[in-house]
């Protein structure tokens, strides 16, 4: 679209990297073609492999570096074992990595309670911030909340109870 | 040293955790003195991520103070202080030879599907992020790069990732003078998307969202149009109208896996994970864009499948161009527009939060509360 009489001169460095020569074939225009001789640079020195990485199996190694911050353990670790025999291009590789997740998050409540720590829901999901900003929000949701309870509560005590329950609630 | 935690989805806290340590030559460590939760953090806080894994800490934003070298560092010394790209990049590999930082080939073994980057589950490599104290980063002589005189911290740390991913998103479209561009979604990489669209001379910008206070700071940082998706009836028909019923020239998606405005798209993209998050504002961007034009994605989405219009792409002739930004190869340029003030990438800050109030302030950013834009976080090492 060719546009030259409107005036952006209001907007601050308006057009200084435009470059005409920009067509859609980015990074094509900087291919160096080394990939095609695969693994031909100089690689890296191996950081020194101390605990259990797992990597694809679309690529033969570890890379040179690699992240340290969780290695797989306990029953999501299993799981994520079976899932890093897949491909990416497989579901076998990432639905069993959500499940392992999933079940990492148990895994992470009983290492806290055994070590005598009880989670703190309420902070750890940053409820003090709907405390300050979304006070109204923050009451319709416990009152969800405890209505579900209730209902749950309720459907649980069974017949007997229920019926004393509304009985009392009526004598009041 | 004080890190943040993840405990499962929407769970997060802070806790102590050993400071990290040079683990191969070519290391740093650096104290972290700012650090930003990110849009795309929230796809790890949400649960949406596969391999992401409890205990891990998050952050790839971030900028500090070299507090150790390893014995191959030769370009930075202690004391520098340093901005650090989110992505993890050799600097030799093949990959980072045609500049493409951000596919880096020596930095992550677990997927091939993505490079490595700072506190982005073990899908990203596994390393550990900058929403704590200290960081280990690794290839310390290509990443990091010193902050010139005169930058403060808060410009700095914007230069990470926000900077660069909105300038790339521009970048890629392929913008020629008096182009429309539409943007979707109006988060900090959509505004600065919009911003930098000017740059490369579009004739008019457009950015689309829900959310009133980030169409009105668009309205102004970036001197855009800003319209609300929710009081139109089909945002499509809305810029095609809208462009004498062309279509955009471009089109760029600045939203990712937590777009809003698709019910099907939301309850398959992010309630039951059936796909890699949802697609609607890509959706938009491919019905939206005139034939032949183009779609710049820098929103982020899962490894799986998304559900797309890849039938229209092909009809209508759109490319689409894609990719992380290439943070190493767009500083020095970037910089350069920061020190003459054409990029104020500090005003985009709505929030500074200490690092000890991580879970508010995701839950914060995450729920858009008190009109949050950009949440920094600050640990209590960066007064030292």
């Amino acid at each position: 679209m060719e546009e030259q009489a409107k005036d952006y001169s209001h907007i601050n460095g308006w057009g200084i990297d435009a470059d005409p020569k920009n067509d859609p074939t980015y990074p094509m225009k900087r291919r160096t073609n080394e990939e095609h001789k695969g693994y031909s640079w100089e690689r890296p020195p191996q950081q020194p492999i101390t605990m259990e990485v797992l990597h694809s199996i679309e690529r033969p190694n570890v890379s040179a570096v690699y992240g340290t911050a969780m290695p797989p353990s306990g029953l999501s670790g299993m799981i994520r074992r079976f899932a890093f025999k897949h491909s990416e291009n497989s579901y076998l590789h990432w639905l069993p990595l959500l499940v392992a997740d999933r079940v990492n998050v148990v895994e992470g409540l009983i290492e806290d309670v055994a070590e005598g720590k009880v989670p703190n829901i309420f902070s750890e999901k940053g409820y003090s911030a709907d405390w300050d900003h979304n006070r109204s929000g923050l009451a319709v949701r416990a009152a969800i909340g405890a209505a579900v309870v209730g209902a749950v509560v309720l459907m649980c005590a069974g017949e007997k109870n229920r019926k004393r329950w509304f009985n009392q609630l009526m004598d009041r | 040293m004080l890190a943040m935690n993840y405990r499962g989805p929407k769970r997060v806290r802070i806790d102590q955790k050993p400071i990290p340590e040079i683990l191969h030559p070519e290391d740093a460590i650096v104290r972290v003195v700012r650090s930003c939760i990110c849009g795309s953090d929230l796809h790890l806080y949400n649960g949406n991520v596969p391999d992401t894994r409890v205990g891990s800490t998050f952050g790839h934003e971030f900028v500090g103070i070299v507090e150790e070298i390893g014995s191959d560092v030769h370009k930075l010394k202690v004391g520098d202080k340093v901005i650090v790209p989110f992505n993890i990049s050799c600097g030799r590999c093949a990959f980072c030879k045609q500049e493409l930082y951000g596919n880096c080939h020596e930095s992550n073994s677990q997927a091939t599907a993505v490079g490595a980057i700072f506190g982005y589950s073990h899908t990203a490599g596994g390393y550990n992020g900058g929403q704590a104290e200290y960081v280990r980063v690794p290839y310390a002589d290509v990443g990091p790069t010193i902050i010139p005189e005169g930058m403060d911290w808060d410009d700095a740390v914007l230069l990470t990732d926000v900077v660069p991913t909105g300038y790339q998103a521009a970048e890629m479209a392929g913008i020629q003078k008096g182009d429309t561009v539409v943007i979707f979604g109006a988060g900090p990489i959509g505004i600065m998307a919009a911003r930098c669209s000017w740059l490369f001379g579009a004739g008019r910008v457009i950015i689309i969202d829900k959310e009133d206070y980030r169409l009105e700071f668009a309205r102004n940082y970036s001197q855009c149009e800003a319209y609300n998706f929710m009081d139109m009836e089909d945002p499509v028909v809305f810029v095609k109208k809208t462009t004498d019923w062309m279509g955009a020239d471009v089109c760029i998606d600045a939203v990712g896996a937590e777009a809003a405005g698709n019910v099907l798209q939301t309850i398959t993209g992010r309630k039951l994970l059936l796909q890699a998050g949802s697609a609607t504002a890509l959706h938009w961007a491919i019905n939206s864009v005139k034939k032949g034009g183009i779609v710049s994605i820098v929103g982020v989405y899962g490894p799986t499948d998304n559900l797309v219009p890849i039938g229209n792409v092909v009809n209508k002739g759109i490319t689409i161009r894609a990719n992380q930004a290439s943070v190493k190869r767009l500083l020095p340029r970037l910089i350069d527009h920061v020190q003459n003030g054409i990029i104020k990438p500090k005003q985009l800050i709505t929030h500074r939060v200490p690092l000890e109030e991580v879970a508010d302030a995701y839950r914060m950013f995450s729920e858009k509360l008190d009109n949050c834009i950009k949440p920094v976080l600050i640990p209590p090492s960066a007064h030292e």
